[in-house]
């Protein structure tokens, strides 16, 4: 009986999870096919070049007519070449089985201390990330503490912090790293500039509208106990922003490893997800670059999803969580 | 000998400044509570007796005339602590169990840590919420969340007892409930209770004195002192004495309309 109940429980757990995992499984299969659809038209010019030195017979046979084709019908028009076009070692768009291998060759296969290992490199941009969305986070409570407290600060510092975002972070990137790179500071904290100045921002706006989401009526109530300001931030204005707080954190944790990553870019950084993209890109190597691309995206949401559970314990903690 | 009165409010005037010019939300107001009672505000809204209340308790800055409780003005008297104040809504806060929530005004006042939890028994027990101390705002009912906040308003031995519509968003058989453990803890307590309601029944039912006010300008229009006994079961109710005050209040109330 016990036993049963308990496999019926588990089951229940398991289709739970299944009905929330369902929908984003079909969304990333149609992704996948569509993709894996896509790479025959944008391979076929390359695969077709590559399939005649090789002796195969086209039509159209001179590489003039085929560049009037689109790849859509050329490859139609020699089906030959339709299987090879998911095997090129440099194509235009690599398919999803060539970035997997090569995710696998470069995150699993590689001693993590090779130069080559995707896990060195994606800790290189990671502890930029955190040190970064760590120095974003607290610059980005203090001016919402201040925002709230003080009427000059509130008048002063939220249009500069809305400017600040206004300024395309590619133009601005190189200049921190070059100007901090003249005064000797090179390597991981100019990169976490670059992830603070793009994660300080969620977390103001969160926060002001958290420490500010008290209503009058609350704030009435302290004062019938003569409360001072101090006590009124730590009992009531701090915890009623918490869960504006974690959903700033979000979107900061994402926009500071977009920052790292861009801080990568300018100054042909040696290591790091950007460096890879670069040597990628540069060295005609996609799989690379795609490899880096995607190991980046893992790493968003592996943060974002390590911040949404720490925001689940946090407010079940605080008796805010679902029931 | 006379004892003094614990309220006291003398030609009370109080005009905010809007963006549609100025409100006069009290004149003239003029009214003393004496300790031990219980006193209703009644009227329509705009009739000021929120306003009243929030004078009183020093949220609220009359623009003229003159209010002492205890003998002192109202911003000292809050500083004192000479009051609690219990708000329409319960106004829990929902990272906080009920024990802890009781325990806030406490944690503010600096009591020790032994003290809160004895006090939070004791408050607790008084608005029949013993053993529930441990569980979240959510898990509890509208009726005993407002018994919350009103042992949360008890738990610092304040004399007063300010009441802003703390039944008004309850239905009516939980009200009458809480009406009735109300009436039992003012006896047990002898507390002083200033409580504004917009419900005639509500009003008699409770008050040993009954304020009508009416709107624009917010003034009072009548002050009906009630012959009710102290000791009230349900029914009492339906006696003719309470249908009777009842019906003064309802005559004030009207009274005030038509001089609009």
């Amino acid at each position: 009986m016990r036993t049963a109940f308990v496999t019926g429980c588990a089951r229940g757990i398991l289709m739970t999870r299944l009905n929330a995992i369902i929908p984003a499984l079909t969304v990333v299969a149609v992704i996948v096919a569509f993709w894996t659809l896509c790479v025959i038209p944008m391979n076929a010019h390359l695969t077709a070049d590559q399939a005649q030195r090789e002796g195969m017979v086209l039509t159209p046979e001179a590489p003039r007519d085929r560049q009037e084709l689109s790849g859509l019908s050329l490859a139609l028009k020699n089906p030959a070449i339709i299987p090879l076009t998911y095997v090129q070692t440099r194509p235009r768009l690599p398919s999803p089985h060539q970035v997997v291998q090569e995710l696998y060759d470069t995150v699993i296969d590689k001693k993590i201390t090779s130069k080559r290992s995707l896990v060195y490199h994606g800790w290189v941009t990671l502890s930029a990330t955190l040190l970064g969305f760590v120095m974003g986070t607290t610059l980005g409570i203090m001016l919402a503490v201040g925002i709230v407290y003080s009427r000059t600060m509130d008048k002063s510092v939220m249009p500069w912090a809305i400017t600040s975002q206004t300024i395309p972070i590619l133009a601005l990137a190189p200049m921190i790293i070059v100007m901090l790179g003249a005064i000797g500071i090179q390597g991981l904290f100019p990169k976490s500039i670059i992830s603070a100045y793009l994660s300080f921002f969620p977390v103001v706006v969160g926060m002001v509208k958290g420490l500010r989401s008290p209503d009058a009526m609350q704030l009435d109530l302290l004062r019938t106990y003569g409360t001072n300001s101090s006590q009124g931030f730590w009992k009531l204005r701090l915890p009623s922003s918490i869960p504006y707080l974690f959903a700033s954190l979000k979107i900061g944790i994402s926009a500071s490893l977009v920052g790292a990553i861009v801080g990568e870019l300018p100054t042909g950084a040696r290591a790091g997800f950007g460096a890879r993209m670069l040597v990628g890109d540069q060295y005609g190597q996609p799989m690379v670059t795609w490899a880096a691309l995607f190991a980046a995206a893992i790493t968003a949401a592996m943060l974002v999803a390590i911040l949404s559970l720490i925001e689940r314990q946090t407010l079940r903690r605080m008796g805010m969580g679902a029931a | 000998m006379t004892v003094d009165p614990v309220i006291r409010a003398k030609n009370l005037d109080l005009t905010f400044e809007t963006n549609d010019g100025p409100v006069h939300a009290l004149k003239d107001v003029s009214l003393d509570i004496n300790k031990g009672e219980f006193v209703s505000f009644i009227g329509p809204s705009g009739c000021g007796k929120t306003t009243f209340l929030r004078c009183i308790a020093g949220l609220e800055q009359p623009t003229a005339g003159e209010i002492s409780v205890n003998g002192m003005t109202p911003d000292e008297a809050r500083r004192a602590r000479a009051y609690g104040y219990v708000f329409q809504a319960a106004g829990l806060y929902p990272w906080r169990t009920i024990g802890r929530n009781v325990k806030l005004p406490l944690e503010i006042m600096g009591f020790s840590k032994a003290e809160q939890n004895e006090r939070m028994n004791r408050v607790l027990e008084l608005v029949d919420l013993a053993g529930f101390e441990k569980k979240f705002p959510w898990q509890l009912s509208g009726g005993m969340q407002q018994r919350a906040s009103i042992a949360r308003a008890l738990a610092f031995d304040a004399d007063i007892l300010l009441m802003d519509e703390p039944f008004g968003a309850l239905d009516e058989i939980v009200r009458d409930h809480l009406n009735e453990q109300l009436l039992k803890l003012w006896a047990r307590t002898e507390k002083t209770i200033g409580f504004v309601t917009h419900s005639i029944p509500e009003a008699v039912y409770l008050s040993t004195k009954i304020v009508v006010m009416s709107p624009r300008p917010g003034r009072i229009s009548d002050v009906i002192d009630s012959p009710l006994p102290r000791e009230r079961p349900l029914d009492i109710r339906d006696s003719a004495e309470f249908i009777e005050i009842a019906h003064r209040v309802r005559d004030g109330l009207r009274a005030g309309h038509i001089d609009d």
